[in-house]
């Protein structure tokens, strides 16, 4: 069996293979693999006795799921009205330009993810960044073109013990 | 004992009028069948009988009047119900019917279904933003498929507007049986069916399937994988999918 096969077998176990628990299932494997494979997702089916259409109806309805393996910082880029108004068009614009990637995309050495959402629902604190779960309020595009940097060299500091 | 039947069934007959006029109707039928039955001209494009009401198309607009409040609903979803008062035409619901067949025109202007249905009530051009898409995305394959094949080849993929119907993750459908039961209900006749000699292609689920030949005349009656499913569903043996329907009949 591959490593996939048995990272969801244990989490479908946990759910006693309910097909109730199938929006946990594929929030838990989300959250262990960092996105759903397809592989993963055709496992799931199986194992829980869900047609496949309806698996993959949900792992592609909600935008916290991804197909695509995302990096290791998801880095949302908040594009309500809000923050809209406030400039965060730019500062999607510096962040693509310095990471070099697109909306939903992955950097090349797997370390960020770019995506933009709705609104965070701190629009006070606009334009806002959301690395992770953490904050960035009043982001200009100065800040925002340093952003990369801080948190890789936060990482490290971290991390290096 | 017979008194509590009794007053079950009057429980489950409910009465209703529709443009004034008194009717009797089951408790929780869909409005929508019974205003057809009755022969009202009701238009509609995600509704089938087969199947469980959707309401996605929002054509099957009715006025309909419960106590003090009168509201526009869809008629196809809407679970039947005592003393409703509801109308089927009015100057209201024909304006709301254009708009609707309006932004189906946007998204499918080109399907002569759609089309001719929207000249009935005046509609040959939309104010809105041409999408050309060829799916009003109804999902009636999708239930079909799931409710009454009961193959569940089929699911909405994404949303807003990336929502498809498909397969999964819109690749080549592994799962469909070729029956066509989608090919019958689409509306707006989107799905594709090319029947050749040996095979059959569903165009739109990018499916080929091998057709089954009779043993006995050597007819290619159905895909060999629609007759399996028949076979899981009714457990009759083998033997009995190798001939055509014609040659069953035959005794030797």
């Amino acid at each position: 069996m591959s490593e996939i096969q048995t990272t969801v077998d244990s989490i479908v176990d946990q759910y006693q293979a309910d097909p109730t628990g199938l929006l946990s299932v594929l929030q838990d494997i989300q959250a262990k693999m960092n996105y759903l494979p397809q592989e993963a997702l055709e496992r799931v089916s199986e194992r829980m006795k869900v047609p496949m259409p309806r698996v993959a109806g949900l792992a592609t309805f909600y935008s916290a799921f991804s197909l695509k393996p995302r990096g290791r910082r998801v880095i949302n880029v908040c594009m309500g009205t809000a923050c809209h108004v406030r400039g965060a068009p730019l500062i999607l614009d510096t962040l693509e330009r310095k990471l070099g990637i697109g909306i939903d995309e992955t950097t090349s050495d797997g370390e960020f993810t770019l995506l933009k959402v709705g609104c965070l629902g701190a629009c006070a604190l606009g334009p806002i960044v959301e690395v992770n779960g953490e904050i960035f309020g009043q982001m200009t595009v100065t800040k925002a073109d340093k952003l990369p940097d801080k948190l890789l060299k936060e990482d490290r500091g971290g991390t290096e013990k | 004992m017979t008194a509590d039947i009794a007053t079950q069934a009057q429980q489950e007959t409910v009465t209703f009028t529709v443009n004034g006029k008194t009717m009797q109707g089951r408790r929780g039928d869909s409005l929508l069948k019974v205003l057809l039955h009755e022969g009202y001209d009701i238009p509609h494009l995600c509704y089938h009988e087969a199947v469980t009401a959707y309401g996605s198309c929002r054509l099957c607009l009715v006025e309909v009047k419960k106590g003090r409040k009168t509201k526009v609903t869809t008629s196809c979803n809407y679970p039947l119900m005592d003393g409703i008062e509801v109308t089927t035409n009015s100057e209201k619901i024909r304006k709301h019917r254009k708009v609707v067949f309006e932004l189906l025109l946007a998204q499918v202007p080109n399907s002569p279904e759609l089309q001719s249905m929207a000249a009935q009530y005046g509609v040959t051009d939309t104010r809105f933003e041409k999408k050309y898409q060829d799916c009003i995305l109804c999902g009636l394959c999708e239930r079909v498929c799931r409710e009454v094949v009961g193959v569940n080849a089929l699911g909405f993929m994404g949303r807003g507007v990336e929502k498809d119907v498909g397969a999964p993750f819109k690749q080549p459908s592994k799962t469909c049986i070729g029956c066509g039961a989608c090919v019958y209900v689409c509306p707006v006749n989107c799905i594709k069916e090319e029947q050749l000699p040996t095979k059959r292609t569903i165009v739109r689920w990018e499916r080929n399937l091998p057709m089954q030949t009779c043993k006995r005349c050597g007819y290619p009656f159905a895909p060999t994988y629609q007759l399996l499913q028949m076979q899981k569903q009714t457990g009759l043996p083998w033997e009995f999918f190798e001939l055509c329907p014609d040659c069953r009949d035959v005794k030797d």
